[in-house]
């Protein structure tokens, strides 16, 4: 056999492991400003140079430049600011309680604040977002009551979900917030298909669907794209692109050959490429797709360009698979930094008054926190009725379940 | 009141829960301007609109993720799957979704969907157009699942399928949607118009989910079997002169286990009969509710005729299918026993 006739398989392996330097050189960053922003209603296919650009608006020198930099109330910044701050906090405190066995799992989504709490804060009330497990911001951003998030999360007596779900599967109708369920990209074809209901009601709201880099690879990223191309829905189709799969970097999933944006062209869905760890971009281009939906022209895709800066879950040691020290070279910053000099920039706020916010939340998320636990922690305390394991299966519970609760003695 | 054929009975229902709610949305592959590859959609595009009836792309669990999300934000969709053996790539989207909405939400969102998809053999259909997979679907908490045999029961079961806040998995016995089948091939087919369950009120009416039927009054054997088993199973009580007690369970889940129960009391034997594989087929859940419920009143072991452990055939069709002579001997069986 002719040894260079020999097939080979490819397999994509990320520009660092353990012990290695960082290198982002993969990344192609354009300055600041630099893409541009289409009309409202750019036809798609008029504007396929904005999935390889990257929208950025805050520069190096901390200053909102290019065409996507909106005036912005400050008012609106410092929201954003402090859903970051208090979304850090909340899981630095979570974080904590996991290890103190107080919940089974936790998931931070430290880096990728700006992301969830941008487009929260550009999405109207009656919106539906269906999230990851990696979107508590989007609750967090609209001040939900904390205490109720740790209380699901701690399984306790006053968990709204009775206990039958894993710690952060929020369920939150009122507040735009679809049911978490662990079953990935699964959200993403529901979000269309919620998106289609609006429109086929004549209604005014839109969905927003959320995926990460790794489940793009899923079956449902494909459908939800066709569904999406074809009944052009008022949906926003969000990729966070953090990098990293628990252990597989983007280029498993596909990101090596061709970057999640440009996914859209096939189906003719204008895409676009953002910087997800640059709020005011994050909040010019969610509200472009939203206007944009809203407004009949049908749905957008948006890859979030980040980095998932802690461990997957307090299941995971990135360590094994990746530079320890890799998110310190992420070309990118981090979001709440890069918002808060912008903001001191502007003269409307202070590294002295961050530090008393920074003081304020974390008493905040703590007091919560130990309200919270007064009504019980996982195994510990007051807890869901066992009963509760046979509520909500069916709508009425049916003679068989109702034998096994008997059964059962609950 | 008027004769329908089984695909009647179900546009019907169609076009009642269309016209009687306006959050019914009717969509699946080919189900729109060409009104279903049986039909069953026929006409529902042209009188309700696009926006109510519409054709989707090729994709199983798009059109059910679609419907989940329309559940959610307060939508009643009938989507259908073309054929139950393509059911499988929604699979995901039914068992980890659909049916567990309700669950994880604490009721906040639910899945009031009705998948409608043309079940089982007879017909020709090979491996992939013959299949039975109830069994994958009564496994799953959170759904239910029900099969019709004759055209009343297919509307009145369709509208409360329809009705019912739970996601509902409707399999249509395809091989019975033009008239009834018997198993016996070599005989010229019956059209529906010949048979009282044919007569298909107009308008609204209801065939409660759960609830068995007794298709034939018996003594001697009980026989549980559900969709195109009824009728092969009410002409092998004929032929073997076994005065047999037929059970059409018509709903599998949630089972009616009370008149199950009270009909293996009364006659003391059960012969269990589907077209589905035999291994961890629905049978095995019956007969472990037989033998909870009615162990000391049985007098012989319980039987069951089903399709055979392999892929559905296509040459072999009648060698397969579970006829009347398959279940004629089974019910000599129990009785000799």
């Amino acid at each position: 056999m002719d040894p260079h006739r020999q097939l080979s398989l490819h397999v994509p392996e990320p520009s660092s492991r353990p012990g290695d330097q960082p290198d982002f050189s993969y990344l192609k960053l354009l300055p600041a400003g630099g893409a541009r922003r289409p009309e409202q209603d750019c036809p798609p296919q008029d504007m396929h140079d904005l999935a390889f650009d990257l929208v950025r608006v805050l520069d190096d020198e901390h200053a909102a430049v290019g065409p996507w930099a909106m005036e912005l109330d400050p008012s609106l910044l410092l929201r954003g600011l402090r859903a970051m701050e208090k979304t850090r906090i909340f899981d630095e405190r979570m974080l904590m309680a996991q290890r103190q066995g107080k919940t089974s799992i936790y998931v931070q989504c430290r880096g990728e604040e700006a992301i969830a709490c941008g487009q929260r804060l550009a999405l109207g009330p009656h919106d539906m977002c269906f999230p990851t497990y990696r979107q508590q911001g989007l609750l967090i951003a609209q001040d939900f009551p904390l205490v109720d998030m740790i209380c699901q999360i701690y399984s306790n007596a006053r968990d709204k979900l009775g206990g039958r779900s894993l710690p952060f599967f929020y369920s939150e109708r009122d507040h735009g917030f679809f049911s978490i369920s662990g079953n990935l990209g699964t959200q993403f074809m529901q979000a269309v298909g919620w998106a289609m209901a609006s429109a086929i009601k004549g209604d005014n709201r839109i969905a927003s669907g959320w995926i990460g880099d790794g489940s793009t690879a899923e079956s449902d990223f494909h459908a939800a794209l066709v569904y999406a191309s074809v009944y052009k829905p008022p949906v926003v189709m969000n990729v966070v692109n953090n990098q990293w799969a628990i252990s597989s970097f983007q280029g498993i999933a596909g990101g090596q050959a061709a970057n999640f944006a440009c996914r859209g062209h096939g189906f003719n869905i204008p895409s676009l490429r953002v910087d997800g760890n640059d709020f005011l971009a994050v909040h010019a281009a969610s509200k472009w797709a939203i206007d944009r939906a809203r407004a009949n022209l049908g749905p957008t895709l948006i890859e979030w360009v980040t980095y998932r800066a802690a461990a997957h879950s307090t299941s995971d040691d990135p360590g094994k698979y990746r530079p320890a020290d890799e998110y310190a070279a992420w070309p990118l910053g981090d979001p709440i930094e890069r918002l808060k000099q912008h903001l001191i920039a502007l003269g409307q706020w202070s590294e002295s008054r961050h530090q008393a916010m920074v003081e304020e939340l974390g008493a905040e998320v703590k007091a919560a926190a130990k309200q919270a636990e007064s009504f019980g922690t996982l195994g510990k305390g007051p807890a869901p009725s066992a009963s509760e394991m046979f509520n909500h299966v069916y709508k009425e519970m049916p003679p068989h379940l109702r034998r096994q609760r008997q059964q059962g003695g609950v | 009141m008027a004769r329908k054929n089984m695909i009647e009975a179900i546009r019907d229902a169609l076009d009642v829960m269309l016209g009687a709610d306006d959050n019914v949305v009717v969509f699946g592959e080919d189900v729109g301007y060409f009104g279903g590859v049986f039909r069953a959609t026929e006409g529902l595009q042209k009188k309700y609109g696009k926006s109510r009836v519409f054709d989707a792309p090729i994709s199983e669990l798009g059109i059910i993720g679609a419907a989940v999300g329309m559940g959610a934000y307060g939508l009643r969709p009938v989507p259908e799957i073309q054929f139950a053996d393509y059911i499988l790539p929604a699979y995901d989207q039914i068992a980890s979704e659909a049916a567990r909405l309700r669950y994880r939400s604490s009721g906040e969102f639910f899945a009031p969907i009705t998948i409608r998809t043309p079940c089982g053999g007879g017909i020709f259909g090979g491996q992939t157009h013959s299949q039975s997979p109830e069994a994958l679907f009564t496994h799953v908490a959170g759904l239910k699942v029900v099969m019709p045999s004759n055209p009343y029961d297919a509307k009145g079961l369709l509208i409360a399928s329809i009705e019912d806040d739970d996601p509902v998995i409707f399999f249509e016995p395809k091989r019975l949607y033009n008239g009834p089948f018997d198993g016996h091939h070599e005989r010229p087919v019956t059209p529906w118009s010949a048979h009282p369950a044919s007569e298909v009120p107009d308008g609204h009416y209801t065939v409660p989910l759960g609830k068995a039927s007794i298709a034939r009054e018996g003594e001697a054997v009980t026989v549980l079997a559900y969709g195109t088993m009824v009728h092969v199973a009410l002409v092998a009580a004929q032929e073997t002169g076994i005065d047999a007690e037929v059970v059409d369970l018509r709903s599998l889940l949630p089972l009616d286990e009370e008149t199950i129960e009270a009909s293996v009391k009364k006659t003391g034997r059960c012969v269990v009969v589907h077209e589905a594989t035999r291994t961890s087929g629905f049978a095995g859940e019956l007969i472990a509710v037989v033998q909870e419920r009615c162990l000391y009143h049985l007098e012989a072991p319980i039987e069951r005729v089903t399709g055979w452990d392999t892929p559905y055939p296509h040459a072999q069709e009648w060698d397969y299918f579970p006829g009347p002579g398959r279940v004629g001997a089974a019910l000599h069986k129990v009785m000799e026993a």
